[in-house]
């Protein structure tokens, strides 16, 4: 099969998206290899989208190298499209026809027959746990199940690569888990996943590798325990202050926290050891209004590589 | 994997989609025709038959039915390639679900058209149907009234396609509505023959595509078909339908592939 013998799924180089003016995706490099699941890491308007819609072969390539199953995007899309499972940003589902309905008939787009759809349509159901609902229409759906329908619509054709576009975005903790729990058995079954998401647990429970991309770029690049190890201490200490925050901290902190990111709302001390932190502070006279010990996260990594928090 | 069964894939989703609404539209098609022929042929026709001869020395049922059934087409066709055009970009965002499957976004535009063919296709043969019982269809040449209808409706749909691709402006359609169908449809020679007007509008009539369509549809009924004319009448609607279904796919493309 195309894409093996050790040659990447998904191989890009100086891959470039531009609208009009705008430079969308500027110049980014990655390879992804069977059986991963990659993650897109990034604030609104980092060019996740762009980025997964010019691997999806809907929107051409403005500059640079793509190949997809080590083919051209350019010339073989319909090729590749074949092989792919998509779950976009925007749910494009018809919310007049049922649930089973819109699988089938989007089965149908790939020239499968009739009678092998309405027992993989049953399947897939099954695997989304929306057996009950497949003669409802789509339109009273809660969010989440519309999520879980795309999912498994877009499972119709088997792929081996999974596009999934912010698979959560919008969804209660509940819904979310529901959705990592599938994303996670279908990663163990060898589905190829690349994901987007501008949320900092899901691609911790997800990702094997991840990038960080801002402003079209790719900022750094990792596991996400490689990329807490370079680019953040091992834990945190979360101090906020009622009316009495100090001006300037390195008074309070100097030689006793290895960085000082001051926010808005909290100041974060960056240290590996944050017990010995908070009691070297409270020697030292400084009383907040609360304190919080906890591990670094990958919103860490993001806040000190672009200097602003993922979501805002 | 032809190009054809590729751009026929799409069918069953307009297909799915209209048997959420065939009742209304199938009682509407039969309806339609009853309601116009009563009214005009029967009712109206006693007073132009007693008055005035029509060219040809027929009836006025004969004369206005195979009109009627060409301004069907287009009335079909224009609804089917408008707000569901719109739909499918901006609302239910049906061609961008396809466009992430194997299909182009030739096929998309191919699958929706083909789809307003069998809709003008099912039309066409209820209104011939419905003509035929009314005794306003006088040769066997009649039945080619159905393969017209549906060309004289690709002939609108196709154009409309690609304006609806392109607009932003949803109302607009209402103003195209208002403002190019309406007047076509009354003043295409489907009423009277569109010798009455003054000359400019019959030029203006020469041009569109329903003129073209009425004539053909009408020598076809009264079995009086003029060779040469009927065959720059097919040449006519073939080329706006070409026309129409190049822009389509250039309006589509930069709509869609961005
Ligand atoms: N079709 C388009 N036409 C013009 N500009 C576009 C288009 N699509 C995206 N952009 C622009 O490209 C940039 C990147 O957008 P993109 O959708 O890829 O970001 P994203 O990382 O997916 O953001 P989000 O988290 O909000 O989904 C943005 O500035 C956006 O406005
Ligand atoms: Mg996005």
């Amino acid at each position: 099969m195309a894409g093996d013998n050790g040659q990447p799924l998904i191989h890009a180089r100086g891959l470039v998206k531009r609208f009009g003016e705008l430079v969308a995706v500027d110049a980014i490099d990655f390879d992804l290899q069977r059986g991963e699941a990659f993650g897109f890491l990034g604030p609104n308007g980092a060019g996740k989208t762009s980025t997964m819609r010019m691997i999806g072969c809907v929107s051409p390539v403005t500059e640079g190298t793509l190949r997809v199953f080590g083919l051209d995007p350019a010339h073989d899309g319909v090729k590749i499209r074949a092989r792919l499972g998509v779950v976009p940003q925007l749910d494009t589902l018809d919310m007049e026809l049922t649930v089973r309905e819109n699988l089938v008939i989007y089965g149908r787009y790939f020239g499968l027959p009739r009678r092998e759809l309405g027992t993989r349509a049953d399947e897939l159901l099954e695997f989304v746990e929306l057996t009950e609902r497949a003669n409802d229409k789509v339109e009273p759906l809660s969010g989440g199940m519309k999520r879980r329908l795309t999912i498994a619509r877009s499972l119709v054709n088997d792929p081996e690569v999974m596009l999934l576009d912010e698979p959560t975005t919008g969804l209660d903790p509940q819904a979310r888990h529901v959705v990592w729990d599938r994303l996670y058995r279908l990663k163990r079954q060898g589905v190829t996943l690349l994901l987007t998401t501008h949320y900092m647990d899901e691609a911790e429970q997800l990702c094997d590798r991840l990038v960080v991309m801002d402003k079209g770029r790719i900022v750094a690049e990792g596991s996400p325990r490689e990329l807490i190890e370079s680019y953040s201490t091992r834990e945190v200490v979360e101090l906020r202050f009622d009316d009495s925050r100090p001006e300037d901290f390195s008074y309070w902190t100097d030689g006793l926290v290895s960085r000082v990111e001051s926010l808005p709302d909290r100041v974060l001390l960056y240290t590996d050891d944050g017990d010995a932190a908070s009691h070297g502070l409270h020697e030292r006279g400084l009383v907040p209004e609360s304190v919080l010990v906890r591990r670094s996260t990958l919103e860490d990594v993001f806040l000190h590589l672009t200097g602003r928090s993922l979501i805002e | 994997m032809s190009t054809v069964a590729l751009s026929l894939r799409p069918l069953e989703f307009f297909f799915a989609q209209y048997r959420r609404v065939w009742r209304g539209t199938a009682v509407s098609s039969v309806a339609t025709p009853v309601f116009f022929l009563l009214a005009l042929g029967v009712g109206l026709g006693v007073f132009v038959d007693r008055s005035t001869e029509l060219p040809g020395d027929v009836s006025y049922l004969d004369f206005v039915a195979p009109g009627l059934l060409a301004g069907a087409a287009m009335q079909v066709a224009s609804f089917e390639s408008s707000w569901p055009v719109l739909s499918a970009i901006k609302w239910t965002r049906q061609y961008h679900a396809m466009l992430a499957t194997p299909l182009r976004v030739g096929d998309v535009l191919a699958g929706h058209q083909a789809f307003i063919a069998a809709r003008l296709f099912m039309t066409a043969v209820v209104y011939l149907v419905v003509i035929t019982a009314f005794g306003a269809v006088r040769s066997p040449l009649a039945v080619l009234t159905v393969p017209v209808a549906v060309l004289v409706g690709l002939a609108f749909s196709a154009p409309l396609a690609a304006w609806g691709a392109k607009t932003e402006l949803e109302t607009s359609f209402v103003a195209i509505f208002r403002f190019a169908i309406l007047p076509m449809f009354l003043f295409s020679g489907i009423f009277f023959p569109i010798t009455q007007l003054p000359t400019a509008i019959q030029w203006f009539a020469h041009a569109t595509p329903l003129w073209h369509g009425v004539d053909l549809c009408r020598q076809l009924t009264l079995g009086d078909v003029a060779q040469w004319s009927a065959l720059l009448h097919v040449v006519f609607l073939v080329a706006w339908t070409a026309v129409g279904m190049t822009l389509a796919f250039l309006s589509y493309r930069r709509r869609l592939v961005r």
